[in-house]
């Protein structure tokens, strides 16, 4: 059990040290970040292969408290899914550890940043290895922690504490859904162990109905949709996606560990863990698929316009996430959970490529004042080219084969899968063809680069490239552990060791005619995206501005991202906060509140002044006192008796 | 009568710990002779460590239970928990002491005896099966405690609170003695046990059975100074030398409580009844006069001194529940309350400086910007003292709440937390000083090894049984059984 619980406490260790010793280690401290989570990496490798042999852990460490009959346990679960988690959050930890030791040269908050850095795996593996939902709440919470510390990494910058404070009230509204849920568990189980709440699935608890606004809603499908805010907020859907670009404020390292990789996965690792609760409800696991596949489709609008390279890459982050949530909502959990794996390391990989775009461009990140790099950073280039294939979906990069699980378990999913698989290939197309679009702009063309700026240009440090080509060969390959059976039958070696986690709710029969051509045709679709991308922004460069013109409206919309901050603004934070908190203010605190407590304090403290004086500092009045009191005490004998 | 040297040493066996506390003492009287006046800090670590040796010694004695030297002397679960709440209170008294007496000029080696005599008396109480035992360790406890709040003898304001504390416990022992009396001269014995197996067949309507229970209440009410007998309590909080204040606050009270807890949950269980009744009006008027009094007070050792009422009161609440889940909460309570309080004596000592006495509120004026360190320590015992999470002081009133509303007792539950509330003003108004106020002039905090070994000892303990309740209170629960 030590080795296990040693996975979360290694990079917990490196937190106090880089923490509590930064300011002496200065540099230094990142050495002792390295070692936590390069620990903990190995021993997750070792945790992985025990559960390859069978071993499934699930142990209570210690009574964490008891009240009533809720007793929360710290205790670790380590089945199939969490092995497959803890696997992705820990190579990911290390390489953008060792990454980061390069980026982060000579910030004077270095040490400060790997502390939070080393926080925040330690909370993202308690959230992945707890074995019920107050720890997992834990690390839910302590990873939002963890990155509204990073996003306002650099303080100072004014748009940087915004864009921390906007991450961190979101995710609260998410949050107060993920604890509805808890409470309702609670309410309906008595437990919030996972083993306890799964077992009484079959039991009549779980059939009990509600009656809400008129109509009657099971409480599985309750449960499941509170859960379902939770992972909203977290993993940036609509309408709760809006904090994610934003975060872009922070370094580029927490963007592709936290807000690409690792952080905002919580929720799709969420609904997955919750599987058994969710498949209950068919309302739920439909619109866990329509916000998916809505959200995917929407964020790659956007993503089509928008000029700073990391926005962008965010932007395609929301989408990607919609594909997983599509997929759970079909059913097809491990292909969400698969789409997640290879979408950690394709994305991660373009993050960190994009921050050494960033890093040689001396900070810039408009890509308008990009172009022509190819030739100047080659290592760069390479990676990014990779990680935008995976991420377009072109065969045999990662990302075609955990998306097309996805969309073919779409297609199998009746009517509404249907029209979600056409949203899904059209999301494909907009994914193809910004990506490239990034590609182009960025690597390709003129130069537009500042004439201060471009004699700098240069190649990052190893440390920084070795990272990249080792996320970009996992970019390539780590999509072939899925291997689809129309391609080669029977390889399937991501899904079949997910299978005993989940239940099994996939539709239709294996068709692999219908499927290869699927395959194909949604690689065509990619084509024709990356293809559009080129004849735009390669051969025929004044086109975008024409359509943009021609367009106007359609252009400007996306541009700002369908006004949905300036409506959110409008509606939540000046009509509501501000006039409610007027009210409030006005009203209640001033009137009623602050004239109850002022009355009330100021009659104590008269009260006090008063008896105060009953202190004479005589002694025999003190005795007097105490006499009387004697008395008085003995007198009740006639009220008692 | 034992015959043979080893037959004395086994029938001595169940108070060694006591024989080494005062041994320990007695030698201390005796080298102070030897000693020169600048080393007198050896004799204070000299006394530590009898402390500890009688701790190894309880800490031996554990598993022993049964009644020894004609059932006077009990060994029992019960008293081992207080005893060692006894070591640590002792032990915490002797480190904040050795640098406060330098400072003060008042390093004499008698100071350390008194307090081992002191702590001797508290054991005896804990330990006691016979009413003899009680008024005898007792009267050991407060003879010496006596003398330690008169320690510095030059000074008028300690002088006067010496007379005034011999003077009202003289008064209060004469009122105790009185209910033993009678309630010898009913049951025939002074034994618990014996006036347990009587009252359990006595005409309780008797008022001569009342009158003892009242003249017993009041007596120790005067010890745990639980209102309307706690006037005592400001003067010689404030007139003593400010280590015995902290010690005074801490020892005796749990002292109390444990003869307390001994004497109504045991021997006088029958009437269980009329106590909970009395004790729960006690246990709010002592709350109301703490709480509400300690608003208006300027100088720290005062308002330290009217919350310490305060704290019996909330303790009081665990006795009026009663019950297995309210005597473990007492004596956690008090264990909490004797550690967090000896910590906020502790950094009120640090002020303390030769020329000043720094022990008004004001005094502590921006030290949370001139020594951050310190106005921490202060910050957390503050808040520990207020009951805001997560330290031990909302731990201990946590439970005390809980067994008065698994009692039935709601509304005692809700007028604690009332007077809970109230009492933030004045802790508070510590923290807001340290913090918000500027620091009137420069000044060095009187620090030491001993102090800070306190100190951090203190801030532990709190922090720990803050976060991790369940060892102290498993240690209490399991501490019961003697007395239910």
């Amino acid at each position: 059990m030590l080795k296990y619980a040693l996975i979360p406490l290694l990079p917990f260790a490196g937190f106090l040290i880089a923490g509590l010793f930064g300011k002496y280690l200065k540099e230094r401290a990142a050495y002792a970040a390295v070692a936590g989570v390069a620990g903990s990496f190995i021993l997750s490798v070792s945790a992985f292969i025990d559960v390859l042999g069978g071993t499934i852990i699930d142990e209570n460490l210690y009574s964490w408290f008891a009240i009533g009959n809720l007793t929360v346990n710290v205790g670790f679960q380590i089945d199939q899914l969490t092995a497959v988690m803890l696997l992705v959050v820990t190579t990911l930890s290390t390489l953008i550890h060792i990454y980061s030791v390069g980026y982060m040269h000579g910030d004077k908050g270095y040490a400060r940043f790997f502390a939070y850095l080393e926080l925040f795996t330690f909370f993202m593996l308690v959230l992945v290895m707890a074995n019920n939902f107050v720890l997992m709440f834990v690390g839910w919470e302590g990873v939002g922690l963890c990155s509204y510390l990073l996003i306002g990494f650099w303080y100072e910058k004014k748009s940087a504490s915004d864009a921390g404070i906007k991450a961190f009230v979101v995710n609260r509204v998410g949050d107060f859904g993920f604890l509805l849920g808890m409470f309702l568990i609670f309410l309906t189980f008595g437990t919030l162990d996972f083993t306890d709440v799964f077992a009484a699935l079959s039991g009549p608890a779980a059939a009990q109905s509600y009656m809400l606004l008129g109509a009657e809603i099971g409480v599985m499908t309750l449960i499941s949709l509170l859960l379902f805010v939770g992972a909203m907020g977290k993993s940036a859907q609509l309408p709760l996606y809006v904090w994610l670009p934003d975060a872009m404020e922070g370094p580029t390292p927490v963007s592709a560990l936290i807000h690409a990789a690792t952080m905002v996965t919580a929720g799709v690792f969420m609904v997955a863990r919750c599987a058994p609760i969710f498949s209950l409800s068919p309302t739920a696991m439909t619109t866990v698929a329509i916000v998916g596949g809505l959200t995917a489709v929407f964020a790659a609008t956007i993503g089509l316009v928008q000029n700073d390279i990391k926005r962008v890459i965010a932007y395609s982050t929301i989408s990607q996430l919609g594909y997983m949530f599509l997929g759970l909502g079909v059913g097809a959990f491990a292909a969400g959970i698969f789409h997640l794996t290879t979408h950690a390391f394709f994305k991660g990989l373009l993050f960190l490529a994009s921050g050494s775009v960033i890093h040689a461009l001396s900070g810039e990140q408009d890509m308008q004042k990009m172009g022509g790099l190819k030739r100047k950073i080659k290592v760069t280039h390479g990676v990014f080219l990779v990680g935008s294939l995976a991420l377009a979906g072109i065969f045999p990069f990662a990302g075609f084969f955990s998306k097309d699980e996805i969309l073919w378990s779409a297609h199998n999913a009746g009517e509404v899968g249907r029209v979600l698989w056409m949203l899904g290939v059209f999301g494909a197309f907009l994914t193809a063809f910004y990506s490239f679009r990034l590609i182009y702009l960025t690597f390709y063309g003129k130069s537009r680069i500042d004439h201060e700026v471009e004699h700098h240009v240069h190649e990052s440090p190893k440390v920084m490239t070795i990272p990249l080509v080792i996320l970009a060969f996992f970019a390539i390959t780590i999509g072939w552990i899925g291997m689809p059976g129309a391609i080669i039958p029977h390889a399937n070696l991501f899904g079949d060791f997910l299978a005993p986690v989940f239940p099994v709710l996939e539709h239709g029969v294996a068709n692999h005619g219908l499927e290869r051509w699927l395959m194909v045709f949604s690689v065509m679709v990619a084509l024709a995206g990356i293809r559009l991308a080129y004849s735009l922004y390669v051969k025929n460069t004044s086109m975008p501005d024409r359509l943009a013109r021609s367009f106007k409206g359609t252009y400007n919309l996306l541009l700002n991202k369908y006004k949905v901050d300036e409506v959110y603004n409008f509606i939540f934070v000046d009509g509501l906060v501000h006039r409610l908190a007027r009210f409030l203010y006005n009203i209640t605190d001033v009137k009623i509140i602050d004239g109850a407590v002022n009355g009330i304090a100021g009659m104590i403290r008269r009260t006090s002044e008063g008896s105060r004086k009953v202190q004479t500092g005589f002694v025999q009045e003190y005795a007097f006192v105490m006499g009387l009191g004697l008395v008085v005490l003995m007198g009740l004998y006639y009220v008692l008796k | 009568m034992p015959s043979t040297l080893q037959e004395f040493f086994t029938l001595m066996t169940p108070i060694y710990p006591e024989v080494v506390v005062i041994t320990v003492a007695l030698t201390v009287l005796l080298l102070d002779l030897f000693v020169r006046k600048e080393q007198k800090s050896s004799l204070g670590w000299y006394s530590l460590a009898g402390v500890i040796i009688a701790a190894l010694a309880t800490f031996k004695l554990m598993g022993v239970t049964g009644s020894f030297f004609a059932g006077t002397f009990l060994l029992d679960r019960f008293s081992v928990y207080f005893k060692f709440s006894f070591y640590v209170a002792c032990s915490l008294g002797i480190l904040v002491s050795i640098n406060y007496l330098k400072i003060e000029d008042i390093h004499r080696g008698e100071y350390y005896a008194l307090m081992l005599f002191a702590t001797a008396g508290m054991m005896l109480m804990a330990s006691a099966g016979d009413l003899i035992t009680i008024y005898l360790g007792l009267e050991l406890m407060a003879m010496s405690i006596y003398v330690l709040a008169g320690f510095m003898r030059r000074d008028s304001r300690s002088n006067e609170a010496a007379i005034k504390y011999l003077l009202l416990g003289s008064f209060s022992s004469g009122i105790m003695l009185y209910g033993m009396s009678l309630l010898y001269g009913m049951s025939g014995t002074t034994n618990l046990a014996g006036i347990h197996a009587f009252l359990r067949g006595a005409d309780l309507a008797n008022p001569m059975v009342f009158l003892a229970m009242i003249m017993l209440i009041v007596s120790f009410g005067f010890k745990i100074a639980a209102a309307p007998f706690h006037m005592w309590v400001p003067d010689v909080y404030e007139g003593a030398p400010t280590s015995v204040t902290a010690f005074m606050s801490a020892g005796p009270k749990i002292a109390g409580f444990a003869v307390l807890l001994r004497v109504f949950s045991y021997a006088l269980q029958p009437l269980q009844h009329d106590v909970t009744t009395i004790i729960a009006g006690i246990a709010v008027l002592t709350m109301a006069v703490g709480n509400i009094i300690a608003l208006s007070q300027t100088n720290i050792k005062r308002m330290l001194a009217y919350s310490s009422i305060a704290h019996a009161g909330y303790a009081l609440v665990g006795i009026a529940a009663g019950g297995p889940e309210g005597v473990a909460s007492v004596m956690m309570y008090v264990f909490i309350y004797a550690v967090m309080n000896m910590g906020a004596f502790g950094i009120v000592i640090m002020l303390r400086r030769s020329g000043e006495r720094g022990e008004e509120i004001k005094d502590f004026a921006g030290l949370g910007k001139t020594n951050k360190m310190a106005a921490f320590f202060m910050l957390i015992f503050m808040f520990s003292l207020t009951g805001i999470p997560p330290t031990a002081g909302f731990m201990g009133k946590f439970y005390i709440f809980k067994a008065a509303i698994q009692a039935d007792m709601v509304w005692l539950a809700v007028v604690g937390v009332i007077f809970s509330a109230i009492s933030a003003y004045f802790y508070l108004r510590v923290i807001m000083v340290m913090y918000m106020s500027e620091p009137q002039a420069e000044f060095k905090l009187a620090t030491a090894p001993s102090l800070a070994i306190a100190l951090v000892f203190s801030l532990v303990t709190v922090i720990y049984i803050g976060v991790y309740p369940d060892n102290v209170l498993n240690f209490a629960r399991a501490s019961i059984a003697a007395i239910l």
